[in-house]
């Protein structure tokens, strides 16, 4: 099953088992389905639930928080996830804070889905990776779509959270593969984390969200075959609030499509330099897009985004010198 | 659309209740000012000194069921509906009894189905998704919001009145139109008016002028049930901010201060009602100076933030 069918298929069996779970985003009814058709044949099954609305995407993330406030569930699609920009508000100062403001829990079960990453020639305003935009705000949660975590469950930890969430999608992904890892390589999950990797002692860790995990592989292919560098790669669900267990290498590198800059990588590289400084060989090492916007013809676009090539010479130059 | 109530020439009498609670909101903003300025309370808070009437006239027609969003400016819409200047103070001074624990302060109130939050518009959205769980779950149940003139410079304002008016959500908008917003006057800030920008969107709009309470729920109230059917309103109250916009800033000139004191209900009722304002205007002020006191002597509030 490819990403986007099993997303499809976890938002069907959602709203079958919930009947207080809502739907809402822009051209989400059938037979358009969403612009990148995750919403497919959800209006003709829930039609009551699922609400195509205007361009508004403040209005409707508020609207998602309105709902959560009265103890329903919401699940806002905003169609490019560069506009979750105009969202930007009701996330970070009426449903995160809602959470906790008033002195008491207040439970806010709402997730925002953001299709993200370039890769596709959609040009600056539709490419960008904006994860970086909403960490370390108190009370949002920050997940993104992997190819080795079942959808259904992470909507179902998001909707339980009590807190909002917004999910990023990779778009590269959509017509990827669920679960698949090419030999030698094998696959685990533990909690929300999963693992890929190699019997052998790694010499590096990788942590990198789903969105660039397939582009990781490669380079690690490579890196095995040409460098006899072994690498494990470590996958969370769960952006922010990052926790998840390094296994001892002496390495650490960090991958992500976001534009350099103040990024999520730092973050957990802040997080594995507190609990692991003594057992590395040096500061862990973030691998991201260049500091730019996202150009639309190929080949600025390519010059631009991180791939495996780019993780391939900066993680042997790391590690051969 | 729009009706107009007109100003009376002489007052009509107010129930005792209503004043009551119109002068308790008073001397409680009065109170705040006093606590500020002698270095007893923490930040910043923005009283509704002249609009005191709006919540009270808009009680009796929302009922414990209903949802009200307050904004910055929202002491006088927790006090009328809860007659609470206990929480309220304790919450302002992060003491104990804090309606949020403190955490909240004058501006992030949430208790039972109202809540007030801090930034311009943002609630309108809000309150569109509170409607529409109302209209399915509880129909007859509407949300109320509170905004000022100054945040229909709010994109959100609109977004939200297009959807509300899209979906017939049962959203009651209550403007407290007084003229400025912070220090820019309306003229600077607004161009048309609130009832063509209502009209806009197809939403009905009362403009509603004077505080005769009585006569300005008689033309609302069945306004407000057409709201609970699924028929928006935008309610527009013509008011006066007698205080400044926070604390000491205010920079109206000399004769702007002067329209607005010729203005305020209180000063206009109190000509024509003399003996009922100071009989009940120092009950509220004994009150709320008893609250005060009571207040600043208990320990500081506890919060755990997970």
């Amino acid at each position: 099953m490819r990403v986007a069918e099993d997303l499809n298929a976890a938002l069907h069996r959602l709203m079958d088992h919930d009947p207080g779970l809502y739907v809402l985003g822009e051209d989400v009814l059938d037979p358009y389905g969403g612009a990148f058709k995750i919403t497919r044949g959800l209006s003709t099954r829930f039609p009551d639930r699922v609400l195509t609305t205007p361009i508004s995407e403040s209005a409707i993330t508020g609207v998602a928080a309105g709902l959560a406030l009265s103890g329903d569930r919401a699940i806002v699609e905003i169609m490019f996830g560069d506009f979750a920009a105009l969202a930007f508000d009701q996330l970070m100062n009426f449903a995160a804070k809602s959470v906790s403001m008033y002195g008491t829990r207040v439970p806010m079960r709402m997730v925002v889905r953001c299709p993200v990453g370039g890769g596709r020639g959609y040009g600056p305003t539709h490419s960008q990776s904006p994860q970086k935009h909403f960490v370390g705000i108190p009370g949002l949660a920050l997940y993104e779509v992997s190819p080795f975590h079942d959808n259904l469950a992470v909507f179902e930890e998001m909707l339980w959270r009590g807190e909002p969430c917004v999910l990023f999608e990779d778009k590269v992904l959509y017509t990827r593969p669920m679960h698949a890892v090419e030999p030698p390589f094998s696959v685990e999950r533990a909690g929300g984390v999963a693992r890929v990797f190699l019997d052998d002692q790694p010499d590096c860790v990788i942590v990198a969200p789903g969105g660039v995990a397939h582009r990781v592989l490669a380079a690690m292919r490579s890196l095995l075959l040409e460098e006899e560098i072994v690498a494990t790669l470590l996958v969370p669900s769960r952006l922010y609030p990052f926790d998840a267990d390094i296994p001892a290498a002496r390495r650490v590198f960090v991958v992500e499509e976001s534009t350099g800059g103040g990024t999520w990588g730092a973050e957990v590289a802040h997080l594995v330099h507190q609990r692991h400084w003594d057992r590395l060989d040096g500061p862990v090492t973030l691998i991201h897009s260049a500091d730019s916007v996202i150009p639309t013809a190929a080949h600025l676009e390519r010059e631009v985004l991180v791939d495996a090539a780019a993780i391939h010479r900066v993680i042997r130059k790391v590690i051969r010198g | 659309m729009t009706s107009v109530l007109d100003r009376a020439a002489a007052p009509s009498r107010l129930d005792d209740a209503d004043l009551s609670l119109m002068l308790l909101i008073r001397a409680f903003e009065l109170k705040l000012l006093d606590l500020y300025g002698r270095g007893l309370l923490n930040g910043t808070t923005h009283t509704c000194l002249g609009q005191e009437h709006v919540p009270v006239a808009m009680g009796p027609l929302l009922g414990p069921a209903d949802h009200v969003f307050s904004n910055h400016r929202g002491h006088g819409h927790y006090l009328a509906r809860f007659q609470d200047p206990e929480g309220l103070l304790a919450e302002i001074m992060g003491r104990e009894g804090a309606v949020c624990g403190g955490v909240g302060g004058s501006q992030h109130i949430r208790r039972d189905r109202y809540l007030s939050t801090g930034v311009q518009g943002e609630s309108l959205p809000v309150a569109a998704g509170v409607a529409l769980h109302l209209k399915r779950a509880e129909p007859g149940g509407l949300a109320c919001v509170y905004i000022g003139d100054g945040t229909f410079g709010e994109g959100a304002v609109y977004e939200a009145l297009n959807i509300i008016a899209l979906w017939r959500l049962p959203v009651l908008v209550v403007v407290e139109n007084n003229g400025i917003a912070q220090s820019t006057p309306r003229g600077t800030h607004m161009a048309g008016t609130i009832g063509g920008r209502a009209a806009a969107f197809g939403i009905g709009h009362a403009l509603v002028e004077g505080f005769d309470l009585a006569a300005i729920r008689g033309r609302l109230g069945p306004l407000v049930a057409r709201v609970r059917q699924g028929t928006p309103l935008v309610a527009e109250f013509v008011t006066h901010r007698l205080g400044p916009h926070s604390k000491g800033d205010d920079t109206r000139t000399a004769r702007e201060l002067q329209e607005a004191r010729e203005g305020d209900w209180l000063g206009r009722y109190r000509a024509a009602h003399r003996d009922q304002v100071d009989r009940l205007e120092h009950e509220a002020r004994a009150w709320v100076d008893a609250v005060a006191e009571e207040v600043a002597a208990r320990p500081p509030s506890r919060w755990t933030s997970s």
